[in-house]
């Protein structure tokens, strides 16, 4: 029998280019705003996972779970430590491993916080170790850039839908917007459909506008066995369920590139364990590292029909208190996209919608939200599904 | 990357050398071990294939921003080729102008410098591909 979990504290760094701050400060002031949100002393946790993609690159350090706890303060208790890995998606996979730690009976408390220091590298080093979730041996050596890859996607999907780029565009001017009214985004500005469409091209039809930048920042939450949350935290955020996929590493070995399986996959593995619909989901926060990422990630959670995620995006079906709030953060695009944060900020975001405590950028009356995360170009898929506990 | 990581993968980057699976049939490039379609039942039973290099492309993009080895190549198609024996890869188009390029060309595999390792490293040889011409 699996037992409830629950999210009782989550806290977040701003997000952006950090360069007075490093891996380690970013770590320990997101964990300490989660703790305090918590309400829990050290002496509560029983045990940390870090989703952490590439600290080795990065900032030439591995073993970064034991760095976070050490310098946390927290090497006197032991605590078990964790560094867990999965591309762009190991903030995601490590509140998986903390849920089933959890669920299982083995802990009652613990922290999972996600973090990734890109500045320290130059953004041409970045970009490469960001292509590194890709195949290294069969498509970067080639000339495939993370871009490319997700451009023959949407190249992909403009011949088999006729997907414009006007429709790939919205889903930049769209999250900008949201973006505008999240303090901690890496970008509060509103951008328009012509600044999107004439931006310089990185590989078409992808301009600068439709990727997501290069960012520091790091997210932490704390989990608790649901059945003592509410010692700790008047509204305990459920993570409901969770499902995981996994497909191809490379891009050309998929049976659809418009089509991403894992996140089929994940998102039904989901939905089936918590008994819930797509449409019953409030609030998403999807992987939008890319325009057409969005596209295929409403398309492929069954928000929308296959084929459909651009018109939807133009109508503004995805739009703040619209048909399903999508990217309420700012998501990849403007939130930012500090690679192992991203799994934990984006729960960070739906906790916060599900305790009505965004502030401008509410969906009002949230109760279902979902989170999507990506690792490489789909190799990996993670759905988190969490609900306001009654 | 490492001279013997590049030299080991030779045979199937400069000669496109595939496996057959001698179960079901399916032609996988580059060469695997385990069919993914019959799993255990393909083990000892994987047949290296040449592969004959022509393809059409399912889609690509013109790649503006890339590391600095191509900055030479700048801007330049890649594409996923979905070659006659089913099997799918990833390569640069050359010989054809980026307005040219159609989902659905035909092309074929020609033999390129890829790039180099720093500025005095091993040069890397392989395939790309180019438009049929006849």
């Amino acid at each position: 029998m699996m037992r409830s979990v629950s999210i009782i504290g989550v806290g977040e760094t701003e997000f952006g280019e950090l360069w007075d701050r490093s891996f380690r400060d970013i770590g320990i002031e997101a964990g300490l705003k989660a703790i305090e949100d918590a309400h829990i002393r050290a002496e509560d946790i029983d045990a940390l996972y870090v989703g952490n993609m590439s600290g080795g690159k990065f900032i030439d350090q591995e073993h970064v779970a034991a760095v976070v706890s050490d310098y946390s303060g927290l090497a006197d208790l032991h605590l078990p430590t964790t560094r867990v890995e999965g591309g762009g998606a190991c903030g995601a996979l490590a509140i998986l491993q903390a849920y089933a730690v959890i669920a299982s009976g083995l802990h009652d408390i613990v922290v999972v916080g996600g973090a990734e220091k890109m500045t320290d590298v130059g953004d041409v080093l970045a970009s490469e170790i960001l292509t590194s979730t890709a195949d290294q041996e069969w498509e970067s050596i080639f000339g495939a850039t993370f871009p490319a890859l997700y451009a023959i996607m949407a190249r992909r999907h403009m011949y088999e839908y006729a997907t414009t780029r006007e429709q790939l565009a919205a889903v930049a001017v769209k999250n900008h917007r949201n973006g505008a009214m999240n303090p901690v985004a890496q970008y509060q500005k509103e951008i328009t459909l012509e600044q999107v469409l004439s931006a310089p091209m990185v590989a078409d039809p992808l301009g600068v506008f439709d990727c997501a930048p290069l960012s520091d920042g790091a997210a932490a939450v704390v989990m608790c066995a649901s059945d003592r949350a509410k010692k700790f935290c008047d509204t305990p955020i459920e993570l409901v369920a969770s499902g995981q996929a996994s497909d191809t590493i490379a891009l050309h070995d998929r049976r659809d590139l418009t089509t991403m399986d894992a996140t089929v996959i994940a998102g039904k593995r989901a939905f089936h364990r918590a008994k819930l619909t797509p449409a019953d989901v409030d609030v998403a926060e999807v992987h939008d590292n890319f325009s057409i990422s969005e596209i295929m990630a409403i398309e492929d959670l069954r928000f929308v029909k296959k084929g459909l995620g651009g018109p939807a995006t133009e109508d503004g079906d995805t739009a703040l208190n619209s048909k399903i709030s999508v990217n309420t953060s700012g998501g990849l695009k403007a939130r930012g996209q500090p690679l192992g944060a991203t799994g934990v900020a984006q729960a960070v975001e739906i906790v916060k919608q599900l305790r009505g405590a965004t502030g401008k950028r509410q969906v009002s009356g949230a109760e279902v939200g979902l989170t999507h995360t990506l690792g490489g170009t789909g190799a990996t898929a993670i759905v988190h599904i969490y609900r306001r506990m009654s | 990357m490492a001279t013997p990581r590049f030299w080991r993968e030779i045979p199937s980057r400069y000669n496109l050398i595939g496996t057959r699976c001698g179960n079901c049939g399916t032609v996988d490039f580059p060469p695997r071990s385990i069919c993914p379609k019959c799993h255990r039942k393909s083990v000892g039973k994987m047949q290296r294939q040449k592969l004959t290099g022509k393809g059409v492309v399912v889609s690509y993009t013109v790649v503006h921003d890339a590391p600095s080895q191509f900055d030479l190549l700048k801007p330049y198609v890649l594409a996923v080729i979905e070659l006659e024996e089913k099997a799918r890869l990833t390569s640069q188009l050359i010989d054809v102008e980026p307005a040219n390029v159609k989902v659905g060309l035909p092309v074929e595999a020609t033999f390129r410098r890829l790039g180099q390792e720093g500025d005095a490293g091993i040069i890397q040889y392989g395939y790309k591909f180019r438009p049929v011409t006849e």
